[in-house]
């Protein structure tokens, strides 16, 4: 037993903490910011939304529209509170105001959780669906699974949470981004709450290397973009004597 | 002015058999990979028929193409704030029970089944999922009018016809079916281009070919909602989207591309047009009756001097110019009129235009006897077995004069070889035929030279690319090496 060398449990669990809190989410931003650049430049072709609604089309709309909109809106949440955690904290100060924000998240929450299980159903009971899920599909989405349960588990057991996220967790994600690492302010969390946290970095780690890479490509510029589309491969210059009042 | 060049084309419907060799020309080069089993870049439809996809004409279901708001066109299926919006499920995405689920048979079976009483059978695999499945429906279901009365019946063409009308196309002595080969019609307007989100769709600026940049598609699967012809198409397996490139490794090398090629009617002509892009967004917020004509005339004269400098201010090569003045499709579109655009009120403007079909002389038995319905020795052109309404519908955007100038034209040329051949038409009849035709025997000769008599050099004019000048030589040529398909330096992986 490794114990009976002197090393405590506690000691373990502490060790255990500066790894997970502390090590792994630099991992995790390395493999992101690492590997989507590197797959972005060599295999532009992978890049994809890899869409199943052509092969089933009903249970998709309830699956993955509710999942995407409560997902969006609780992430833009978090950031939120990253950015801005004294303006939330302000807002919070109103008891009404915090029950407003706290009920909505929740609502939110469950939105994604509830659209995401509809979408594992879909995924598990429709055979053509099955054909084109791969192994990562099923890593991706047990640990989204996860994040999204954890997630509404804490929103309900340990309420306010916009507000201790934004004076807790948020110093924390701060030190981290500073290069600077406090476990401490974290490692006095429940359980839940540190699992959240560690699945939302195994969640960064691998994204690189699944399907979420689609969220990096949305199609934003779309909305500033001319209509059509016009490409030439022959003499910049001379196709510039002209505007092109078509593609306006 | 604005001069573009587009490589256009005519199909010549009643040239048409309906063997399907297109298709398959199209099916072994390009779609014969996973994921695009059941894509027909190149089908050959019976109609009266549904098609495929299953009555994409009705846009009421599909939403496909323009629709024409206070003069400007307006896509049906999307726009800049709701594409966004839709981007997580798209409303109107067709799934794949609207085309068919493509199978295999288990001929392994008929080899490695143990002995027994029965013959051994191979039975139908999905080639998506693998699985047995029963087989609900295929390419060309409906091919020659099989099942007619379901299939032909639905026919969105039909809709505004009168129930005589319908009956007379599937009465006895009448029955009457054609044929309707549909590749991308590289419109000038493209509803595909304009709803991509991603921006990988575009139309070459030399050539006018619609392609998807593959490596920037993220497959959102707005084009194949927003084209109202259901010509692109989402490949399930890579997550992309895909359609007819119009052959263009062939077209560069100067060669047909391969449904072309293998056309067996010879019903399919390949030429330049050089048409005005200024005029575009004006004349698709034009309204139904007035579009044929104005594409007609947005396309440019190409011996008219004022448009051969406008080509040249607009970079267009001398060699183009002087292939658009030898066009075959330039003949058929502007010169003669014959060819008219498919469901241009979908305001695309498509640049595949179509002949529309004769349809064949009528007869009526009295006991013994079979004598011919008209006095003249071909029947009247608004007596044909095909309603000039449902003809009209698909080529005319509803408007009967196109089509009915176009069938009596090809009628006159009728009469007039007849006369030649045979010699049983009085001189009096053809000039009859030629004058009602707005026509005169130079250009029905020219006709029938061009319908009859076409070498396959006449057919496909195709002009130089000039390839040798292209911005794109700058790289390595080696960069590309050990690609699969078009364009792929990963293999797509994704499923089993």
């Amino acid at each position: 037993m490794i114990f009976a060398s002197g090393i405590s449990g506690d000691a373990i669990l502490s060790y255990l903490d500066q790894f997970l809190l502390g090590a792994l989410p630099y991992i995790a931003l390395v493999l992101f910011f690492l590997v989507t650049i590197i797959r972005y430049r060599s295999s532009p072709f992978t890049y994809s939304s890899l869409s199943s609604q052509f092969l089933e089309n009903k249970k998709h709309f309830w699956g993955l529209v509710p999942f995407h909109y409560g997902l969006i809106t609780v992430l833009l949440g978090h950031l939120i509170g990253f950015l801005v955690p004294r303006s939330v904290l302000a807002w919070n100060a109103v008891p009404l105001r915090l029950y407003i924000l706290e009920v909505s998240a929740l609502i939110f929450g469950f939105l994604a959780l509830i659209g995401f299980l509809i979408s594992m159903w879909r995924r598990l009971t429709g055979s053509k669906i099955r054909a084109v899920t791969t192994p990562m599909d099923w890593v991706l989405n047990i640990l989204i699974l996860f994040q999204l349960g954890s997630g509404v588990d804490i929103a309900i057991v340990y309420g306010w949470g916009s507000s201790w996220y934004a004076s807790v967790a948020t110093p924390y994600l701060w030190s981290i981004w500073k290069l600077n690492p406090e476990i401490a302010l974290v490692a006095a969390m429940p359980v839940m709450v540190k699992l959240h946290i560690v699945s939302a970095f195994l969640i960064i780690a691998v994204f690189p290397f699944t399907r979420l890479v689609h969220a990096l490509v949305a199609p934003l510029h779309y909305l500033v973009r001319r209509r059509q589309v016009v490409r030439w491969y022959r003499d910049p210059v001379r196709r510039l004597i002209k505007s092109n009042p078509e593609e306006g | 002015m604005q001069v573009r060049s587009q490589i256009s084309m005519v199909f010549h419907l009643d040239k048409c058999i309906g063997c399907h060799t297109c298709s398959v020309a199209c099916k072994n080069i390009w779609t014969d990979r996973q994921g695009t089993e059941y894509m027909w870049w190149n089908n050959v439809e019976t109609k009266p028929g549904t098609g495929y996809p299953s009555k994409w004409e009705d846009q009421s279901i599909y939403h496909g193409g323009w629709e024409a708001h206070n003069g400007k066109p307006r896509l049906r299926s999307t726009s800049k704030s709701k594409s966004l919006f839709n981007i997580f499920h798209h409303p109107h995405q067709p799934t794949l029970d609207e085309y068919y689920e493509p199978w295999t048979y288990k001929y392994e079976d008929l080899f490695n089944a143990p002995q027994g009483d029965d013959q051994p059978t191979a039975r139908p695999i999905s080639m998506v999922t693998g699985e047995y499945i029963d087989i609900k429906a295929g390419p060309n279901w409906d091919d020659d009018l099989g099942g007619s009365e379901i299939y032909a019946a639905n026919d969105p063409n039909l809709d505004s016809l009168s129930q005589e009308e319908r009956d007379q196309l599937s009465a006895i002595e009448r029955l009457v079916f054609f044929y309707f080969p549909r590749i991308c019609n590289h419109c000038i307007n493209p509803a595909c281009v304009a709803a991509c989100p991603s921006g990988a769709m575009y139309k070459r600026g030399e050539d006018g070919i619609v392609l998807i940049d593959q490596k920037v598609c993220r497959g959102w699967r707005s084009c194949v909602a927003a084209c109202p012809y259901k010509k692109t198409y989402y490949n399930w397996s890579t997550g992309k989207s895909e359609k007819c490139i119009l052959c263009f490794p062939r077209v560069e090398t100067g060669q047909a591309p391969a449904c072309f090629h293998s056309c067996v009617g010879r019903i399919r002509y390949l030429g330049v047009l050089l048409y005005d892009a200024e005029k575009i967004e004006k004349i698709a917020g034009l309204p139904d009756d007035e579009l044929i004509e104005a594409q007609r005339e947005a396309i440019l004269d190409p011996f008219d001097p004022e448009v051969i400098e406008g080509a040249r201010n607009s970079g267009i090569d001398d060699s183009v110019i002087e292939y658009a003045q030898k066009s075959p499709v330039y003949k058929f579109v502007k010169t003669w009129k014959i060819a008219l655009p498919p469901h241009i009120e979908y305001r695309t403007l498509p640049m595949l235009f179509y002949v529309p079909p004769l349809s064949p002389v009528m007869h009526r038995q009295t006991g013994e006897t079979v004598t011919r319905v008209s006095d003249k020795f071909f029947h009247e052109i608004d007596e044909a077995r095909v309603p000039m309404q449902f003809l009209a519908n698909l080529f005319g955007a509803g408007q009967t004069e196109p089509v009915r100038y176009a069938l009596r034209k090809q009628m006159a040329v009728r009469t007039m070889r007849r006369q030649v051949t045979v010699g049983d038409q009085e001189d009096s009849d053809v000039n009859e035929a030629l004058t009602q035709a707005d026509s005169d025997r130079e250009e029905a000769e020219a006709i029938y030279r061009l319908t009859s008599l076409c070498t396959f050099d006449e057919r496909f004019v195709i002009p130089p690319s000039h390839r040798e000048s292209a911005i794109e030589a700058m790289k390595d040529p080696l960069e590309h090496k050990k690609e699969v398909g078009f364009g792929f330096i990963d293999g797509p992986r994704r499923g089993k």
